[in-house]
């Protein structure tokens, strides 16, 4: 494979020699805030959860064509960042595309994409969190399409058979750990959830902890408030009450609880999708994350419209952008695929179609963003490796590791 | 490993081709006909034009990318792309950061890859070989088949059925319960098998192991061993690759002349010294040709570990074709990539040299040729 990878470098460099070694056109940062513009079509390329995602956003695209005239493609990607670097290495990327926010800063720092987000109609509307994950180098790069956050699921089965009522749903650690010993059987434990930031990083947000300072220039991965979120999730393992995934040999917290090994799991709304697809019989209630010393905390995903600074046609690409995450729109993707719109006026109408989810869009008011400096997916990844490891390990040593690596990171 | 299986049967090809070609005496050099050399010429073009153009222009472009700070937009050679010499290297090496870190685990878990599959894949695969090679066998065609196939089929495929193979719950495990054995969840499973053992019977790293490290990795976990969900890989290309090979050992045992073996048995060699002795020794060209591509696809396995684990759990399959793929395309650092890449084939490079000196042909020890010289007592009874 050193060959295929050599090939797969080279490979691209010799798709820029097929397009005549064209130097990509201006810096990419559009800093006079000119759009290209031309009769091109345009191509859309996303990763889609499925088809039901897919045929949504080719009949939106297709109904944007027919107003505006201007021809446009989708495609599904198999595998998004590759395609998407081998587009701008070539000079011809797509026009526009979903762009994860792990994905940004990379593509932001060599000048691939068009920073947009000033130019859009209504920036207010989005929620504010999600325009800071966009946010880097102090611009507003792309649209958020949609986001997700993270709630506390529960089996009503387990939850009555526990004994539990309404008044039990737990608002704080201390009613976390102790619904979760309630609801700990010899057959399941009372709460699973994968052993990753993305998952327990919500708990040291909720013991107050962040991974900067305000400004973003300084690392406080090691601060006592991480440290106690961390410390309480691993005595949360410990006691046995709560496990993660792996070890009750799930791939995710999703499927832990579906298969009902677990009576309670932290997830985000996708988990929707999957009880309906694959554990239909489950009866299950979404609430809150509880409170920690910090107050109320929880992790928010998303991804944006990216455009490409090579476009030919800028001007299409941000019309259809903004028709794209337009209220309407956005409660039409939702109800097609289940998503939770970015925009804070189709709030209310989503709470009323998806009265179950509630909570997970509640939540955003206290939601914080996964980090998104580049290399930050290094550091991420490198920190769930060891997360594993938890029960057996001391949360500083891991924290002081985490903050070595993400220091590294920073500007 | 699939990317091994062309040149396998190429070398085939050429081997029993019947050996070297040698230029004609009859006619001197350099009389050939200038129409012939001209024809010659016009005839290898296309395949020049084809390698030159999609294999040594795509490497000197990956080897100026590993020595440049390009940044994955517009083309390497671009005037604002600038050299850097050696960084990227020394980034990996001596950088101390996390990607020294991370590619020293990928060292460590390819090597233990490596140290397994090698050894029995070609032992497993000449094992085959022998019993399919068997004049008295029932149903050779059969055999030859079923031990083929998997090396046939995709590796992508292979390792979706392996991981529904290797859960918890898997049909591996299911197995394993009627012995009484408790099954791991195998892919989920980070531990070092070597770490087991010696867990097994109570030792645990002493601080003169896991206090000093190599490329961020400590003493004590580069001797891990292969973890439970890369053993599991390992099993996987026993699996896959056993066939191929077994085709190479079954083609140089048909070459094999009956008559050493006939020569053998008179003098009253039995079937295992015959075995070591006088077959094995004949197979050596093979044994070099299936050591040194084992070595190749397993330095090089990607397939298995993108589709499978993506480096998982707790970064125990990463291996450095991977991590190459995705510092460049997910980490946008194609500097770092493009370098992984060609450490790894320096790697191979070295291997294949070290591997070529120890199985060279080596004239005959004393020691070695006292046990065929004819002894005093031998002399005399021939003399009588």
């Amino acid at each position: 494979m050193a060959f295929g990878a050599i090939a797969t470098v080279t490979g691209l460099a010799l798709t820029a020699c097929g397009s005549g070694f064209s130097e990509g056109g201006g810096d990419g940062a559009s800093s006079d805030g000119a759009l290209t513009s031309s009769d091109d079509s345009l191509t859309v390329l996303i990763a889609s959860s499925g088809d039901a995602e897919a045929a949504a956003v080719r009949d939106a695209v297709a109904s944007w064509s027919g107003d505006s005239g201007t021809d446009a493609e989708v495609g599904v990607a198999s595998d998004l960042p590759q395609q998407l670097s081998q587009g701008f290495a070539s000079g011809s990327p797509a026009d526009v595309f979903y762009l994860s926010t792990d994905a940004l800063a990379g593509f932001a720092e060599n000048g691939s994409l068009l920073a947009y987000g000033d130019q859009l109609s209504e920036t207010d509307d989005f929620f504010p969190t999600l325009v800071d994950s966009f946010t880097y180098d102090d611009q507003f790069w792309c649209a958020p399409k949609d986001f997700s956050t993270l709630g506390l699921v529960i089996n009503e089965q387990m939850w009555q058979e526990a004994g539990l009522t309404d008044a039990d749903v737990p608002t704080d650690w201390d009613g976390l750990s102790d619904v979760a010993a309630k609801l700990t059987t010899p057959d399941h434990v009372g709460l699973a959830f994968g052993a990753e930031y993305a998952r327990v990083g919500a708990f040291m947000a909720e013991a107050g902890g962040s991974l900067t300072n305000e400004d973003g220039t300084e690392a406080t991965v090691d601060s006592d408030e991480n440290v106690e979120g961390l410390t309480y999730v691993k005595d949360l393992v410990t006691s046995g009450n709560a496990a993660f995934a792996a070890d009750l040999g799930a791939g995710w917290g999703g499927e832990a609880f579906g298969t009902g090994k677990a009576a309670m799991t932290v997830e985000g709304n996708w988990i929707a999708g999957a009880m309906n697809a694959d554990y239909p019989d489950v009866d299950y209630r979404v609430a809150e994350m509880p409170a920690g010393p910090g107050g109320q905390g929880t992790l928010q995903f998303t991804n944006c419209w990216g455009i490409a600074a090579d476009s030919p046609n800028q001007q299409a690409a941000l019309e259809l952008v903004e028709q794209l995450v337009s209220t309407d729109q956005q409660l039409a993707f939702a109800d097609a695929f289940g998503v939770m719109p970015s925009v804070q006026s189709a709030a209310d109408q989503w709470k009323t179609d998806n009265p179950d989810s509630a909570a997970f869009l509640d939540s955003a008011d206290f939601a914080v963003g996964v980090p998104t400096q580049q290399g930050a997916a290094d550091v991420i990844a490198d920190f769930n490796s060891q997360l594993e490891g938890l029960s057996s390990a001391e949360p500083a040593d891991l924290l002081e590791s985490f903050q070595s690596n993400y220091a590294a990171i920073l500007p | 490993m699939s990317t091994a299986s062309p040149r396998v049967g190429r070398r085939v090809g050429a081997g029993s081709a019947g050996g070297p070609v040698r230029p004609g005496r009859t006619r001197r050099p350099g009389t050939a006909s200038r129409g012939e050399a001209t024809s010659g010429w016009l005839f290898v073009t296309p395949t020049i034009v084809i390698l030159g153009l999609f294999l040594l222009v795509p490497m000197v472009m990956a080897l100026w990318v590993s020595v440049s700070d390009w940044s994955g937009r517009g083309s390497p050679f671009s005037s604002s792309v600038g050299f850097v010499g050696l960084q990227n290297y020394d980034d990996l090496v001596n950088g101390g950061g996390l990607a020294a870190r991370d590619f020293g685990i990928s060292l460590r878990n390819n090597a233990w890859y490596v140290v397994f599959v090698v050894p029995i894949q070609t032992a497993v695969s000449l094992f085959l070989a022998v019993l399919v090679n068997r004049q008295v066998l029932r149903g050779r065609g059969f055999f030859r088949t079923a031990f083929y196939f998997p090396s046939v089929t995709s590796s992508v495929a292979i390792t979706v059925v392996w991981l529904f193979l290797f859960t918890q719950t898997g049909a591996v495990n299911r197995a394993l319960s009627w012995l009484g054995i408790e099954g791991p969840a195998w892919f989920q499973d980070p531990s070092g098998v070597v770490h087991n053992a010696l867990g097994a019977i109570g030792i645990t790293g002493p601080a003169l192991l896991t206090d000093h490290d190599l490329l961020g990795v400590s003493w004590w976990d580069w001797f891990a061993g292969p973890s439970v969900a890369m053993s599991a890989f390992v099993l996987m290309a026993v699996f896959t690759t056993s066939g191929t090979f077994m085709l190479l050992f079954i083609a140089a045992l048909q070459n094999l002349g009956g008559d050493v073996q006939e020569a053998a048995m008179m003098d009253g060699a039995n079937a295992w010294q015959r075995f070591w002795r006088v077959t094995l020794p004949q197979l050596r060209p093979t044994l070099f040709t299936v050591l040194t591509l084992g070595l190749i696809g397993t330095w090089q396995v990607f397939d298995q570990i993108y589709t499978g684990t993506q480096g998982g759990p707790a970064k125990t399959t990463l291996t450095p074709s991977y991590l190459s793929y995705t510092s460049a395309f997910a980490g946008q650092d194609w500097g770092r990539g493009a370098a992984i890449a060609f450490v790894l084939f320096a790697i191979i490079v070295v291997l294949t040299i070290v591997q070529r000196a120890v199985l060279r042909e080596r004239p005959v020890s004393r020691r070695r040729m006292s046990l065929y010289e004819p002894t005093a007592t031998g002399q005399k009874e021939a003399r009588r």
